[in-house]
């Protein structure tokens, strides 16, 4: 985080008002009232209310909210297949609002691609000739564009259906080309309204890891419009969540799920399986350690006592981890009047790192007695994860003994 | 009474009847424009008549037949293809040939007429609404006006003919070309709209490559439509001097001839399920 991004994206006071009266409505938008008031004194519509924020060069942007929030409103002026009230929209710094239909023609065509709910695919064509379509208005000449969409479908799996029409294709399969299209003219803007949402369970799944797997390739920057609040965590290296066509958040999934902005947030979390969006990281807790290179045995009792735990763990002066110690053990050297540790450190340590997901997690931490203790590349003791951490992060209590 | 007398009185008749006289008398004055139409519009028809008067009766049958299996190339109609020879086989028989071909003549000059004014009319309709307001009523009053009131201005401006039949026949069977291209282009997804728009399509390009070839099946059963409402006009027109099976059908009126009247009319109804089944055929997507 801390290496500086640049700004792919730069949306400005984004406004857009439906139906009449438009500036009586925003008149009373400015003075605060909500959109089921201005609705019913003016009969406009608020689709979007001043939307400001920024899109970083090769992240994952999800705009979050349900239905009615504005989401898809949103992500439609910034292609402007919806044409905004009022605000800007910045694309590596150019303002779309102030180029002509000519210009903007141009920064559809070139610099993004959309993919649609429910694909947006042509019945009348075959998968190939969809995938080509982009490039086939662009005037780029039949075996370039042939080539050009043969990689996209590879890049997104399908290979051998080209001379297939799209309803003879499963759902999954239909975004696949959907997606394949989108990337066909090597956009570097994505915007993916609602992408995943007409499919089941598994295929959804299935498309999120394989975007990923794209992104990790390819690095676009992705604008992906959800109303599923895992999928949003999963996938997305920021969110923003939106509510009656205002933004209410805007964070890192962490940020999100453990700073919530308001209670609207917090109801909305709230349902989230946390297993899959906390970390080793997010959970493990301070241990009780002890410096071989410094500590004996009385030292290490005392320790133990004042923390009230029956295991420790051993690290050297690098804060290296070698092992745990076992109060019965170190009990047992002190009446021998053994200053040495070494002789009763058990190496046997089960470990991870501290971006596991808790849910990879899970069947060991149930089976194994002795705490995991979470490392970095260098060996080095972070913390520990024991059974009641995770089962309180799990609760959404927040972990707070830590720091 | 009194009352009723008394409001009717004080009104004076409307003299609509005069006005539309002299907007008829006004537009005689341009005789060397409807000249130039009628010239057009005669030059495709004896286009037409050409070449129907070129190929031998049997070869005719052959390609009906032909392009008929063309068209069902991947589902074979086989009782369509008997009934059409037999039909036309008894059209050949009956002495009809001629008039059949000349009533065919009449129906595609006006149905390709229609096709031509009609589907740009119906793309301005479903993209302007200001078009769609004012062509609605037009429409509407275009195809209920009844047909016969057509004819006298024709035979005004474009004299006696086959020319002021296929004028009035396009008048009375366009309307459901214009209406039915418009539906299809309106009833394309708005997702694939806006797939065409986030493309960067050009207006002429989202037109060609989306809207149009997703209207086909609409479009073509207006076609469809079209051409069945110009059959329908073969007998009326026959009434100022359009030549076909029309015309034997209108004399065996005069006559009281029920069975010359009737074997005529069997002849159109053969024409109209060939050129019926022909169209819709053609509405039909065939995939490999």
């Amino acid at each position: 985080m801390s290496t500086q991004k640049s700004t792919k994206v730069e949306v400005k006071n984004l406004t857009k008002i439906f139906g009449k009266h438009i500036n009586k409505a925003r008149e009373l938008s400015r003075q605060g009232k909500d959109k089921t008031e201005i609705l019913k004194e003016t009969g406009a519509t608020i689709g979007v209310d001043q939307a400001s924020f920024k899109i970083y060069d090769g992240e994952i942007f999800v705009i979050m909210g349900l239905s009615g929030s504005g989401k898809s409103t949103l992500v439609r002026m910034i292609n402007r297949l919806i044409e905004p009230t009022e605000g800007e929209v910045l694309i590596d710094g150019e303002n779309l609002m102030k180029i002509d239909k000519k210009e903007l023609r141009e920064v559809r065509r070139k610099k993004m691609s959309m993919v649609f709910q429910n694909f947006g695919l042509l019945p009348n064509r075959t998968v190939l000739e969809n995938t080509e379509y982009g490039l086939e208005i662009q005037g780029v000449d039949k075996t370039t564009r042939e080539q050009k969409a043969n990689e996209a479908l590879e890049t997104v799996g399908i290979t051998g259906y080209n001379d297939e029409y799209p309803d003879q294709l499963s759902g999954g399969m239909q975004q696949r080309v959907g997606l394949a299209r989108a990337l066909a003219n090597d956009p570097e803007i994505l915007l993916m309204d609602e992408a995943f949402s007409a499919l089941d369970p598994l295929n959804r799944t299935d498309m999120q890891d394989q975007l990923l797997d794209i992104q990790e390739r390819l690095h676009k920057t992705i604008i992906f419009i959800s109303h599923d609040l895992n999928e949003a965590l999963k996938i997305g290296d920021r969110i923003m969540i939106m509510k009656d066509a205002k933004v209410i958040q805007t964070g890192t999934p962490e940020d999100i799920l453990t700073h919530p902005a308001n209670e609207y947030v917090e109801e909305f979390i709230e349902n989230v399986d946390r297993s899959k969006v906390l970390t080793a990281g997010n959970v493990m807790i301070r241990p009780t350690i002890v410096n071989i290179e410094k500590a004996g045995p009385r030292l290490a009792l005392k320790m133990m006592k004042d923390t009230e735990v029956s295991t420790a763990y051993v690290v050297d002066s690098r804060r290296n981890l070698l092992g745990i110690v076992d109060a019965n053990d170190v009990i047992k050297l002190v009446r021998d009047k053994n200053g040495d540790l070494t002789s009763i450190v058990q190496t046997k340590v089960p470990t991870t790192s501290e971006d596991t997901p808790i849910s990879d997690l899970m069947d060991d931490i149930s089976q194994t007695g002795i705490p995991f203790a979470v490392i970095n590349d260098k060996k080095q003791l972070l913390g520990i994860i024991v059974r009641g951490a995770v089962l309180g992060a799990l609760a959404g209590n927040e972990v707070s003994d830590f720091e | 009474m009194i009352l009723n007398s008394l409001i009717l009185g004080s009104i004076p008749q409307l003299p609509l009847a005069h006005w539309i006289d002299n907007f008829v008398d006004w537009l005689v004055q341009f005789t060397g424009f409807f000249n130039a139409i009628t010239n057009f519009i005669g030059s495709i028809n004896n286009a037409f008549q050409w070449v129907f008067d070129l190929i031998p009766i049997w070869l005719f049958i052959v390609l009906v037949l032909a392009l008929t299996f063309y068209v069902n190339r991947d589902k074979q109609n086989w009782g369509l293809l008997i009934f059409e020879l037999l039909g036309l086989l008894m059209i050949w028989n009956l002495d009809f040939w001629r008039d059949m071909t000349q009533t065919l003549t009449l129906v595609l000059t006006s149905s390709l007429i229609a096709l031509v004014i009609g589907i740009p009319l119906g793309i301005l309709m479903a993209k302007s609404h200001t078009a769609e307001i004012i062509l609605k009523p037009i429409l509407d009053f275009m195809q209920t006006m009844p047909a016969f009131v057509y004819l006298i201005p024709a035979v005004a401006l474009f004299g006696i003919g086959m020319v002021p039949g296929i004028v009035a026949s396009v008048i009375f069977a366009m309307p459901p070309t214009v209406r039915m291209t418009n539906m299809g282009i309106r009833e394309v997804p708005n997702e694939l709209i806006e797939a065409a728009d986030s493309f960067g399509s050009t207006e002429w390009q989202k037109l060609f490559k989306v809207e149009l070839p997703l209207a086909k099946t609409s479009l073509m059963a207006g076609v469809n439509q079209s051409m069945m409402l110009s059959l329908s006009m073969v007998v009326i027109a026959s009434m100022i001097g359009a030549m076909g099976l029309g015309t034997k059908v209108y004399f065996a009126v005069g006559r009281n001839d029920a069975g010359n009247g009737f074997a005529a009319g069997l002849a159109i109804v053969i024409l109209a399920i060939i050129l019926d089944r022909l169209t819709q055929s053609l509405t039909r997507s065939h995939r490999k």
